[in-house]
């Protein structure tokens, strides 16, 4: 598992990274009440824009750790959104990428490291 | 947050878990663990308890009653002198031009009138009135704490502690004695639910919220949640919804202008912007206020622009209020339309992160009001 600073979690699933935000994104998010996700079989590049994501409070953006392809987003969240608050880091995943770079993933944080930053 | 002024509840609030952010030169809670959502719903369903100690309260008192309301009658479209005694109104300090400079509350407790003002706005209001009122009234800023109590269960949290409180109707304020504090406190709030606020000296703030809160159908509510209901019931927030460019008509609250200081009645006019505002009461402005329901989930937040047409064409309107409405379950807004595309029924779109996506026009408030008439 590797962490971005914008408190997404990556995982290795095969070939494929399975992407989702962190149980602290989540909870300073608030109760999440909208997610729109990418379709599937956008090609998107690292640090692009790709979900956006409303809570009762605000709106974000969550960008794309990886370049490469979606293969598969996760339509359960968008139907109902308050399993992002629920379970962030197991049901509530947002989308698995095929990579075309895996090397991009030596860019991100361990679990200790990202304990740390996030204090 | 050195030069942030906390209200008496300050350490309170940290004690329950709250998240602070500064909010009108305070810092106030926004919310508490149980998040926006739950506290939401539980103000709905039981009691919510509301820190709203940041607000303006002034007594404005004279010799005798006629001279303090009739005084104040030059600063607002209401009828101010028919105020029976121990009965609040809804009322607004008005522009030259016609705009709102702010919303309150007016309650008349005996000859002297009790007035609560928005926190952003209180340093200009009381400059106003100090500026405008006759000398001869004493206008005084009391250092006193405001709790509101919102929600179903509000009387019986209340008639517990002082059986009194079960006998107010809606609007009506009177002395009361809460676990052996004296507090004045009236039947109103913000929130479309029945309930109270409550005016306590600062020092019995804390005693009186923990007894509050004692309660087991009482939780603590931030201003995350006291956002969404007041949206929910349509009401407007000052600096968003309504401005010094917005006409109370323009505003729909000309239900809140009384007959008597209309055209025709018998103290007509008198008020700053009454040659604008007044004729607009028979007239139809160019521009309304009005509900929106998006059709799909995406909330549409303040400043949104809107525009009649799925392509091209200028905005409009724009959304001053807008989120999620835990109550109604989807996104909820209001805004600013020309009047002729404010019927119910009439779509429009907003347009977000470059789209355009349709919203309905409807009638407000989206929560019926839940009050003790």
């Amino acid at each position: 598992m590797k962490y971005t600073e914008e408190h997404e979690w990556l995982m290795e699933e095969g070939d494929l990274i399975v992407v989702g935000i962190t149980e602290h994104a989540a909870e300073q998010l608030g109760d999440v009440v909208f997610v729109e996700l990418p379709e599937v079989g956008t090609e998107v590049s690292k640090d692009e824009e790709i979900v956006v994501i409303e809570s009762v409070k605000a709106a974000s953006d969550i960008l794309a750790p990886l370049d490469g392809e979606i293969v598969e987003v996760n339509e359960a969240i968008v139907d109902a959104p308050a399993k992002v608050n629920e379970d962030p880091e197991g049901e509530a995943w947002f989308f698995k990428i095929n990579p075309s770079d895996l090397s991009q993933m030596d860019d991100y944080m361990d679990e200790a490291a990202y304990k740390d930053f996030i204090g | 947050m050195t030069d942030l002024h906390r209200t008496p509840l300050y350490d309170l609030h940290l004690e329950l878990g709250a998240k602070m952010v500064p909010f009108a030169g305070y810092e106030m809670p926004v919310q508490y663990p149980a998040g926006v959502m739950k506290e939401h719903l539980h103000t709905r369903a039981a009691a919510g308890l509301f820190d709203v100690s940041h607000m303006g309260q002034v007594l404005i008192s004279g010799s005798n009653w006629e001279e303090v309301a009739s005084a104040f009658e030059t600063l607002v479209p209401q009828n101010v002198l028919g105020l029976a005694d121990g009965r609040q109104r809804y009322g607004f300090f008005t522009t030259p031009m016609g705009g709102i400079a702010d919303d309150l509350m007016f309650a008349r407790r005996g000859d002297a009138l009790f007035v609560v003002i928005n926190a952003a706005c209180k340093e200009d209001d009381i400059a106003h009135m100090r500026a405008n009122l006759p000398a001869s009234l004493t206008i005084d800023e009391l250092d006193r704490a405001l709790i509101a109590l919102q929600g179903p269960a509000s009387e019986a949290v209340l008639a517990a502690l002082d059986p009194a409180a079960a006998d107010m109707r809606f609007m009506d304020v009177r002395a009361l004695t809460l676990d052996g504090i004296e507090v004045w406190a009236s039947r109103s709030g913000y929130t479309g639910e029945d309930g109270y606020e409550i005016s306590v000296a600062p020092g019995q703030a804390t005693p009186l919220a923990r007894k509050l809160l004692e309660h087991t159908q009482v939780e603590p509510i931030g201003l995350g949640a006291r956002d969404s209901l007041r949206l929910e019931a349509g009401l407007c927030l000052y600096g968003h919804d309504i401005d010094t460019t917005t006409t109370p008509v323009e505003a729909g609250l000309s239900w809140a202008i009384q007959t008597i200081r209309r055209a025709g009645g018998a103290r007509a006019g008198g008020f700053p912007g009454a040659d604008i505002i007044l004729p607009q009461l028979t007239a139809v402005t160019e521009r309304s206020r009005v509900g929106l329901l998006p059709e799909g989930r995406a909330p549409m937040r303040e400043g949104v622009p809107l525009f009649s047409d799925l392509e091209g064409g200028e905005p409009v309107g724009h959304i001053t209020s807008g989120g999620f409405g835990p109550t109604v379950g989807g996104p909820v807004a209001m805004g600013y339309l020309p009047t002729d595309l404010c019927a119910p029924g009439t779509h429009v779109f907003g347009e977000l992160r470059g789209k355009r996506l349709p919203l309905v026009t409807t009638p407000l408030p989206f929560v019926a009001a839940n009050f003790k008439r």
